[in-house]
């Protein structure tokens, strides 16, 4: 039983990061119908901003308990304005053009980001400092579940119950909701669609940088090639979900979670990425759209 | 018309390549000559160009400073010594052709192949002409322990000897159960294997775990999880750093205090700048530190005085195998196949990488590797 909560509690803490990830793809799926492939690249930002402001805080003194708090807030801050600003130069002028154009300049965007940060920093890996608190009532039961992990969980859970608030109440919110609904329709009644799409962006980005700076402190250590794996899963528990359903990207993180880390604990770590592919295919098989993701009929 | 045009191009393609072909031809000949009385050939084999050259040319640079310091001193039992290259790119069939223009070229003795692959192909052709063959860097195992090539040598010691080493070493440590950890790469994998088959034959000793992860992979908490669970005393992982130290610092995390061994992808600098506080304890194998050596430090000034560079990878080694050769040479006191064997089994020669004999399968008896322990923030061999 002990084994089964520990690989339990190891798969929760891995999918909640790739559901913080999840949920920017799937937001910008559901506004724009676009996949944005450098969004792994803005959470590996966010994760060397981090690092670079965790240094300078060090350099400079300050007491561990803030650390946290201001290296987050200026990833955060700093991935945003990066996704801002991808949105502006790499898919705006692209918007009136076929799904294919955006599409790969998408791509092209997520290896120019790579290639930028492996010049701008260094291709070597880097040793990132644990910036998560550790409980000491917590250390007795560190097998189970450490206080890194149980830190990831809760920031995660807090971070999707502020999202799903934000959207269902706030006015940003319902000019989101009704641009994922219809776009044209929105610009009609009066919202302004550029404004909400580069808001869907900010957040989204926003949320890769938590997730780039908490993983980064949990596993200690990042390089400028962490986006694409991370992007690639995260994408996955997206689609798993239903891309464009912000529910069914934290479900998808977590399904994809669970399933690696029991893949890895009762079969084999060799096949943590067969299963959690096989699943994919599965379940697009039977539910093409997704787990919660609704079918929509297209107009040819 | 067309037709008639696309048979000139072609025809004309083939008469260029025709040329180009004896145009190369006339200049190596030139290079090597048959070898009159006074000269002593010695080839060298491995890839001169394209991406791999990098690994082949210090075994070129290398034969050059053995060559010229032989014939400083008066030469090979008063013949010249001269260096006949040829280039095989690391790619098995150019390989073969490089083999055949040293039969043809009647080379006697040939310091190479570079890649493992490339050895292999040509050594038939070598045993079959007689031809005594030395590599500084072809690590496969099978090209000495098959026993199919008694004419084939080498200076660097080949994948299993590290395995070996690291099993050796658990034992040493009084470890019954090991879990045995890669990186499904090549190399990770590889020396896992060997390592598995080793602590299985080992009495008394038992892998509860083999499995290979995902390098790259967000965390590897479950394999932490199914390690502890195995009830192993110890991990050996074959693999790179930043796999290695996302595992030791997982482990060092739950709580895991079990020693943990790698091989000479994590005996690295940045092994221990990622890993900070969790590397320490960590012990990692790696080729025996040789920089201390008189010789390795008269060929390292050799080579920036000649070349105006540091030596590149497989130097050492290179140059040892050079000098292992022509003294050889200078042993038996002649060229025959049977005399130099027996030469190089029987002599022990001071060498860059120290001082080495040739064991029963052609592997150098004294090179290999140690075992290293991060103490302090830094790998400290342990003896």
């Amino acid at each position: 039983m002990d084994y089964f909560l520990e690989l339990f509690f190891g798969g929760l803490t891995r999918g909640s990061i790739y559901a913080l990830i999840a949920l920017g793809y799937t937001m910008v799926y559901g506004i724009i119908e676009l996949i944005n492939f450098a969004h792994g690249e803005i959470y590996m930002i966010g994760a060397f901003t981090g690092l670079i402001v965790a240094g300078v805080l060090t350099h400079l003194g300050f007491p561990e308990g803030s650390m946290l708090v201001i290296a987050l807030t200026c990833a955060v801050i700093w991935s945003a304005a990066y996704g801002f600003t991808i949105e502006k130069i790499a898919y705006k002028p692209l918007r009136g053009a076929q799904r294919l154009s955006p599409l790969i300049s998408a791509i092209g965007m997520s290896i120019f980001l790579q290639n930028y940060v492996m010049l701008a920093q260094t291709s070597d890996f880097l040793p990132f400092p644990e910036l998560l608190p550790r409980f000491a009532f917590l250390d007795r039961f560190s097998g189970v579940l450490g206080s890194s992990e149980l830190v990831i969980i809760a920031m995660t859970a807090l971070v999707c119950v502020g999202l799903s608030l934000f959207i269902k109440y706030t006015k940003i919110g319902k000019a989101m909701r009704a641009t994922a609904q219809n776009r044209k329709m929105a610009m009609l009644v009066g919202i302004n669609v550029d404004m909400v799409i580069s808001a869907t962006f900010v957040i989204g980005s926003s949320l890769a940088a938590v997730g780039g700076v908490l993983i980064a402190s949990h596993i200690g250590q990042i390089n400028y090639f962490i986006g694409f794996i991370a992007g690639i899963k995260a994408f996955t528990a997206a689609v798993l979900g239903g891309i464009g359903s912000i529910p069914g990207a934290m479900l998808g993180g977590l399904i994809l979670g669970w399933t690696e880390a029991f893949a890895t604990g009762y079969v084999s770590s060799d096949y943590e990425d067969v299963f959690a592919f096989c699943l994919l295919v599965l379940i697009l098989i039977f539910r093409p759209s997704g787990l919660m993701g609704k079918e929509k009929t297209q107009k040819v | 018309m067309r037709g008639k045009l696309t048979l000139f191009a072609l025809v004309f393609a083939m008469a260029s390549l025709l040329l180009a072909g004896c145009g190369g031809e006339q200049k190596e000949e030139k290079k090597t000559e048959a070898p009159a009385a006074k000269k002593l050939v010695l080839g060298v084999a491995g890839a001169h160009s394209g991406d791999l050259a990098s690994y082949g040319l210090p075994t070129v640079n290398a034969a050059k400073l053995v060559a010229a310091k032989f014939n400083a001193a008066g030469g090979v039992n008063g013949m010249t010594v001269e260096i006949a290259a040829q280039d095989d790119q690391c790619k098995p069939e150019l390989a073969t052709n490089a083999a055949t223009k040293m039969v043809s070229d009647e080379v006697k003795i040939v310091l190479g192949h570079i890649c493992s692959g490339a050895t292999k192909a040509a050594l038939p052709i070598y045993l079959e002409s007689r031809i005594v063959c030395m590599s500084p860097s072809a690590t496969n195992p099978p090209l000495t322990q098959s026993g199919e090539y008694p004419n084939f040598f080498r200076t660097i010691a080949p994948d299993d000897a590290q395995a070996r080493l690291e099993v050796d070493f658990a034992r040493k440590l009084g470890l019954t159960k090991v879990a045995v950890i890669h990186d499904k790469g090549d190399y990770g994998k590889g020396f896992a294997s060997f390592c598995k088959d080793f602590a299985d034959q080992e009495p008394g000793m038992e892998v509860v775990l083999f499995e290979g992860v995902t390098p790259g992979a967000v965390d590897y908490s479950a394999v932490v999880q199914k390690i502890k669970n195995s009830g192993a005393e110890g991990v050996i992982f074959g693999g790179y750093h930043p796999e290695a130290s996302k595992i030791v610092s997982g482990m060092r995390k739950k709580g895991l205090e079990i020693p943990f061994m790698s091989d000479d992808g994590v005996k690295d600098e940045t092994f221990i700048k990622v890993a900070g506080k969790y590397a320490e304890g960590v012990y990692a194998t790696g080729p025996r530190d040789f920089s201390a050596n008189a010789l390795y430090k008269e060929a390292v000034e050799a080579h920036r005085k000649e070349f105006g560079t540091d030596p590149g990878p497989f130097f050492p080694e290179a140059y040892s195998a050079a000098i292992a050769l022509l003294k050889a040479v200078e042993n038996a006191k002649s060229m025959a196949y049977d005399d130099l064997i027996e030469a190089l089994h029987s002599n022990y020669v001071e060498t860059a990488v120290g001082k080495i004999k040739f064991d029963g399968r052609g592997d150098a008896e004294g090179v290999g590797f140690s075992v290293y322990q991060v103490q302090n923030g830094q790998y400290v061999e342990i003896k």
